[in-house]
């Protein structure tokens, strides 16, 4: 199990140069363990940034990354051990798929973990498994594979590795709404049944509202707001006025209290919205 | 890998930019003939000063200029101890079997300073030009070259294409190499071969999404009916304007300065 903790951390794209871009400044904050953290904000707030800072991808031009309580970037032999507990699956990660076949593609991290081969390929079938790769694929090339199956394949190579917190970024880009579901269903249940902590860089508030327990709000590189979910929702407003994305729920009743229904609007999950306005129209017709 | 400094455009409006790329590409290589005809330090002093001066006009940090020059210093190291110590002469100090001459150190002082200057002077042109700039200076400037029957039209394309994708190649190398490092690779340690060993997890995708890139890019090019590049116009057409003129005429005169400047000392 492992926290992670960023103290002040920024990063500089760049750095001294005269195109420097300033990605992520004065971020200061907790990955506690066993937590679902959705990530979510503007394209360019620096969500990719921050994630490849927790597990030593990107060097914190200021500031540190604190694993376990120790620094990442302290001990440069020890980067890599600390890589292991830090799962990063990257925006697209399709293009990581190089082996003769998806079995072998999958093996590779375990394999750099210095596992035995019963143990690889114990992972390869269980990471296998959770992602619903049939057999029949783990034999073919990773290259015939459809967009979906990729996008499988290369997330169940990072899953075998079993790490402490798995970080995605944006893993449902791209694909249909089922193929959102059952991707996000599997790191949900990866969650559940491991306990593991996982961070979602996400642009749905839907999903980030359905499957997080806390949520990073980031707005122009720095943290707009980081709390619970009911805690971060609460400010719906403020959150669209700043363009962000809200969920679908929480939206309509935003919008129908500004009509002038009086319903509640902390509110985002359907089942809890349709509970509300059952209850406002019978209270309207008490009256 | 996006450290690499030489051979990158940096966005500006300075004089320098405005130049006609031609005009550029030409003065570039007034400049490394001059840098050959000198033959005194002082003028390769002034001719240091020149460039600087460009330098100074573009407002490129000195910083970013030492930069570019570091992965050469080992090489003029030591070809200027070499020229220090095997140029015959008169002696100015000898130690063991070696002896350090007064036109030796002279020879190794005016190499690493036309090393240098040769460096800053090309690095000039290719921060001050993106590369479609010069494919197309250098394209106009070959093209009598197609009346003895050199496709001069699709070379400049192909040249074109090429530079266009050396970043998105680069930037799509560091993605893999991210990728793969979260997965564990070991790209920095190891020995000889198990290093080699470790390029095939980055080399293998970044080949498959060449090709796939080629293949795409291919395919747009025919549906707009792209079949070669013979009589093809240009959105900018290039155009001498009279500062070229102008910056022509102070650069060769600054250049005929340096090399008369030597006349009159001798
Ligand atoms: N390699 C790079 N070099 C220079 N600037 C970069 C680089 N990568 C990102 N940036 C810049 O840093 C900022 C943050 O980028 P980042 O990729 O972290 O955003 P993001 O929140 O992940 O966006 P998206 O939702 O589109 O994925 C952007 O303004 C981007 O232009
Ligand atoms: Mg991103």
């Amino acid at each position: 199990m492992s926290t992670i903790k960023l103290e002040n951390a920024g990063f500089v794209y760049q750095k001294g140069m005269p195109d420097e871009k300033v990605a992520v400044s004065g971020v200061s904050l907790t990955f506690e363990e066993g937590d679902f953290i959705g990530i979510i904000g503007h394209t360019g707030s620096g969500k990719s940034t921050l994630i490849q800072m927790l597990n030593g991808l990107l060097r914190p031009t200021s500031g540190h990354v604190y694993i376990d309580g120790d620094d990442i970037w302290d001990d440069r032999s020890k980067l890599r051990e600390k890589r292991f507990k830090v799962g990063l699956v990257l925006q697209y990660p399709e293009y990581q798929l190089f082996e003769e076949t998806v079995r072998k593609d999958i093996a590779f991290g375990p394999k750099n973990l210095g596992l035995s081969e019963e143990e690889i390929n114990s992972r390869v079938a269980e990471a296998a498994d959770f992602l619903k790769i049939p057999e029949k694929l783990l034999d073919r090339s990773p290259f015939d594979l459809s967009g979906g199956e990729k996008r499988r394949a290369a997330i169940a190579g990072v899953l075998a590795m079993r790490p402490e917190v798995l970080v995605l970024d944006e893993p449902t880009a791209g694909l249909d709404p089922r193929g959102r579901r059952e991707i996000l269903d599997v790191i949900s249940n990866y969650h559940k049944a491991e306990k593991k902590t996982i961070i979602l860089v996400s642009h749905s508030m839907d999903d980030v509202a359905r499957y997080a327990s806390k949520v990073l709000v980031m707005n122009a590189g720095g943290v707009f707001y980081y709390d619970t979910v009911d805690e971060v929702f609460k400010h719906a407003l403020e959150l669209r006025e700043t363009g962000l994305n809200i969920p679908t729920v929480t939206d309509i009743l935003l919008t129908l209290k500004e009509r002038g229904m009086d319903v509640d609007t902390d509110i985002y999950t359907p089942a809890r919205a349709a509970q509300t306005v059952t209850q406002y129209f019978k209270e309207v017709e008490a009256r | 890998m996006r450290d690499i400094t030489l051979g990158q455009y940096i966005n500006g409006d300075s004089v320098i930019h405005r130049l006609d790329p031609r005009i550029r590409l030409i003065l570039t290589l007034v400049y490394i003939i001059l840098l050959f005809i000198l033959k005194t330090i002082p003028q390769m002093l002034l001719a240091l000063a020149l460039i600087l001066g460009a330098y100074a006009l573009v407002r490129i940090p000195v910083k970013m200029l030492l930069k570019s020059l570091k992965p050469i210093i080992p090489i003029v190291v030591f070809t200027s101890v070499l020229n220090m110590f095997f140029v015959n002469g008169d002696v100015i100090f000898s130690f063991w079997k070696l002896s350090v001459t007064r036109q030796g150190l002279y020879y190794a002082v005016m190499l690493s300073l036309r090393v240098i200057c040769l460096l800053a002077g090309s690095s000039l042109l290719t921060y001050t030009s993106t590369p479609i700039e010069l494919t197309s200076a250098l394209e106009l400037l070959f093209m009598p070259l197609t009346k003895i029957g050199l496709p001069v039209n699709d070379l400049a394309m192909m040249m074109t294409i090429a530079l266009r994708f050396i970043p998105t190649l680069l930037e799509e190398t560091d993605k893999i190499m991210a990728a793969q490092k979260s997965r564990g690779a070991n790209l920095d340690t190891g020995t000889f071969m198990e290093r080699i060993r470790a390029l095939t997890p980055i080399l293998i995708p970044l080949f498959v999404s060449a090709f796939r890139r080629a293949d795409e890019l291919a395919l747009a090019m025919e549906c707009r009916c792209y079949n070669g590049g013979e009589g093809r116009t240009r959105m900018n057409a290039l155009k001498i304007r009279r500062s070229d003129c102008i910056a022509v005429v102070v650069f060769i005169g600054f250049c005929s300065l340096i090399v008369l400047s030597g006349r009159i000392s001798l």
